[in-house]
C-alpha cells in the first residue's frame, strides 16, 4: 500500500512525507527515455532467457528421468548454480567476462576463432587483436546478462520438469503404447499436454525470477554503459536510493504489477489444471 | 499384454545395448553439465592461483603452473570482514527459519482444516501476497525501516525477510497438511490424545518433508536476498555474505579475484549437498504442496 501511495508523492529520501502529486511520477517516467529502455531490456532479458531455459530443462528432464551409469554426478553439476547464491554466482562471471582477463578470450584468441567471432557478431571494437568486453559493450553486456539468467534458473526449471514427468503416470504410456501412438505422435498428443501444466509452472516461476531481479544486472553491468543494460528493478534502484527520488523510483518499480498479475492468474489457473489433471 | 511387454523389454547384457543406456544420457547432458557447472571449476583454480599468475595471458589459465597456494583465503578470513558476514547470514537465517516455522505451521494447519470457500480463498490470496516481489516493496519498506529506527541494523532483515517466507510457507505447509487423511487425527483424538498431542505426534512428523521444504527454501532466500541486503545495511559489519561480497570485496582498483571466488565457493559447496541431499523431498514438497 505504502508502495502505491508513495509512487503517487514527491518523496526523496531525508523528508518523511511528500506532496500529493497524483499521476505525474507515472507520466514523468514515461517519457524519461532511460526508463523505457529498462523497460524493453527487462522484457528482452525475461523472455529470451526463458526460451533457453524451456529448451533446456526439457533436454535435460527428459535425459536425467532414464536411469543410467554415472547419473547422480551429472545430476550434481546440474544442479550447482542453484546452489551459488545468486549475486555470488555473478560476480564470478564478472571475472569470467573480465574486460582484459576474460577466459571466455583466451580462448577465441588461442584457438585462433578471434577473427571470425567478432565477423560474425558484427560487434564494434573487435578484432583479431581487441578481444570484444562482455560486460562494456551495449550488445555484449545484454547478452551476458541473459547468459547468467539462463545459467541461474535451468537448474530450478530442470528439477520442477523432473517432478512433472515423474508424475505421469505409467499407465499414460501404456494406453498410449496400445492405442498404437509412437514417437513424435505421442509426444505431440499425450506427453506434451500433460506436461503443459508443470511446464507452465516452471515458466511463470522463471519470468518472476527474471523479470524482478535486480542482482545480476547489477552486479554484472552496473546498468552501464550508459544505462544500456538497465532493467526496471536496477533504474528503480538507482533513481529511489543512490539519487534519492524515493516517489519515482516507487513509481517505477510499479510498472511491474500488471506482469506479475498476469502471473499469478497463469499460476492459479495452472494449478488447476494440474488438479484436474 | 503387448502393454506388459513393452513396459519390461527383454534386456541382453551386451556391450551395444549398455552403450545406448549409458552412453546416449551422457551426450546429452554431458555438454551441459560442463558450461553450468564451468564457473565453479573456475572460481576453485581461481581460489588456488596465486595473484601474480591471474594475470599472466600468455600461459594456459586452465591449471595451475606455479603451485597452488592458501594465500587467497587466508587473505579472505584475516583481511576481510568475510567471517563476520558468515556469521551474520547464519545468525539471520536461524531466526528467520525459526520465526517461519512458528508462524506458517499453525497457520497453514488451520487453512487446511478450514473447510469451505473461506479456507481456499485465504489460501490463494496468501499465495498472491508471496508473489509480489522484494524489488516492489523495497523502497516503501526502507521508509518503514527507518521510521522504526532499524536502518542499519540485523534487526530489520530478520523483521522483513519473513514477510516474504511466511506466506509461501503457509500455502505450501497448507497442501501438505491437506493431503493428511483427516481420519488418522480423529483416531488419536477418539484415542484420548489432545489437539496440541495430534499436532506433535501425528501431523507434523508425517509432513516432515513439507517442513524441510521449508525450512531450506527459508534460509536460501536469507543467502540469496540481495536488494534488502545493500538497501537497508549501510555498514560492512552488519552485511549478509550476498551483500557483503559485491559492495565490499570489489572497492577500488585491485580486485583480489582469488579471495572472492573462494568467498563465493565456501557457502556455494555445503548449500550444492544439501540441495542433492533433499532433492527428492524437496520435489515432493513443491509439487505435493503446491498441485495436490
Amino acid at each position: 500500500m505504502l508502495a502505491v501511495y508513495l509512487a503517487f508523492t514527491d518523496a526523496t529520501s531525508g523528508s518523511l512525507h511528500g506532496n500529493w502529486v497524483g499521476l505525474q511520477n507515472f507520466t514523468d517516467e514515461w517519457k524519461d527515455e532511460i526508463f523505457r529502455r529498462a523497460i524493453w531490456n527487462t522484457f528482452l532479458f525475461t523472455v529470451a532467457s526463458q526460451i533457453v531455459v524451456l529448451l533446456g530443462a526439457g533436454i535435460l528432464a527428459h535425459a536425467l528421468i532414464r536411469d543410467f551409469r554415472g547419473k547422480w554426478i551429472l545430476r550434481f553439476l546440474i544442479l550447482l548454480p542453484w546452489a551459488a547464491p545468486i549475486a555470488l554466482g555473478t560476480l564470478a562471471f564478472r571475472w569470467i567476462l573480465d574486460p582484459t582477463f576474460s577466459v571466455v578470450n583466451w580462448v577465441l584468441v588461442h584457438t585462433h576463432t578471434l577473427g571470425a567471432f567478432c565477423d560474425v557478431t558484427n560487434i564494434s571494437n573487435c578484432s583479431e587483436t581487441s578481444p570484444p568486453n562482455w560486460v562494456g559493450d551495449p550488445t555484449l553486456g545484454k547478452l551476458s546478462i541473459i547468459a547468467v539468467h539462463s545459467w541461474r534458473v535451468l537448474p530450478f526449471a530442470t528439477v520442477i520438469f523432473l517432478a512433472g514427468i515423474a508424475s505421469i503416470p505409467r499407465e499414460v504410456d501404456d494406453a498410449a503404447a496400445v492405442d498404437g501412438a509412437t514417437g513424435l505422435k505421442k509426444f505431440w498428443y499425450v506427453s506434451l499436454p500433460l506436461q503443459l501444466p508443470i511446464a507452465i509452472v516452471a515458466l511463470l516461476f522463471g519470468i518472476v525470477f527474471t523479470a524482478t531481479d535486480m542482482a545480476v544486472a547489477y552486479v554484472l553491468t552496473h546498468g552501464g554503459p550508459f544505462n544500456s543494460t538497465q532493467m526496471i528493478t536496477t533504474w528503480s534502484f538507482t533513481t529511489g536510493i543512490e539519487s534519492g527520488r524515493l516517489g519515482a523510483g516507487a513509481a517505477m518499480s510499479l510498472y511491474l504489477l500488471p506482469v506479475l498479475a498476469v502471473v499469478a492468474i497463469g499460476m492459479l489457473v495452472a494449478a488447476r489444471r494440474a488438479e484436474v489433471a | 499384454m503387448t502393454a506388459v511387454a513393452r513396459r519390461t523389454p527383454p534386456r541382453r547384457p551386451g556391450a551395444r545395448s549398455a552403450w545406448k543406456r549409458n552412453g546416449i544420457p551422457w551426450l546429452i547432458v554431458g555438454p551441459f553439465a560442463i558450461v553450468l557447472a564451468f564457473p565453479f571449476y573456475w572460481m576453485l583454480i581461481t581460489t588456488f592461483k596465486s595473484t601474480n599468475e591471474l594475470y599472466q595471458l600468455d600461459r594456459n589459465p586452465f591449471w595451475w603452473h606455479e603451485g597452488v597456494t592458501g594465500a587467497n583465503i587466508g587473505d579472505l578470513f584475516h583481511n576481510t570482514p568475510y567471517v563476520t558476514w558468515l556469521e551474520n547470514t547464519l545468525l539471520i537465517g536461524v531466526v528467520v527459519v525459526a520465526v517461519t516455522l512458528v508462524l506458517s505451521l499453525p497457520a497453514g494447519y488451520a487453512l487446511a482444516r478450514l473447510s469451505g470457500r473461506w479456507g481456499q480463498s485465504m489460501g490463494v490470496g496468501i499465495f498472491l501476497v508471496y508473489l509480489i516481489p522484494p524489488t516492489l516493496l523495497f523502497l516503501p519498506l526502507a521508509r518503514v525501516i527507518s521510521d522504526l529506527g532499524l536502518t542499519d541494523r540485523k534487526g530489520s532483515l530478520m523483521l522483513v525477510y519473513p514477510s516474504f517466507t511466511v506466506p509461501f510457507s503457509t500455502w505450501l505447509m497448507m497442501g501438505f497438511f491437506k493431503t493428511i487423511p483427516r481420519e488418522l487425527e480423529d483416531a488419536a483424538l477418539v484415542d484420548g490424545a489432545t489437539r496440541i498431542k495430534t499436532l506433535t505426534r501425528i501431523v507434523f512428523p508425517i509432513s516432515l518433508p513439507g517442513i524441510l521444504t521449508v525450512v531450506i527454501f527459508s534460509f536460501s532466500l536469507v543467502v540469496n536476498e540481495f536488494i534488502y541486503a545493500i538497501t537497508f545495511i549501510s555498514s560492512s559489519e552488519n552485511r549478509t555474505i550476498s551483500a557483503g561480497v559485491p559492495t565490499d570485496l570489489i572497492r577500488g582498483d585491485l580486485v583480489l579475484w582469488g579471495s572472492i571466488m573462494a568467498s563465493i565457493l565456501i557457502p556455494s559447496i555445503p548449500l550444492a549437498i544439501l540441495y542433492n541431499l533433499f532433492l527428492e523431498k524437496f520435489i515432493a514438497g513443491f509439487t505435493g504442496g503446491a498441485f495436490r
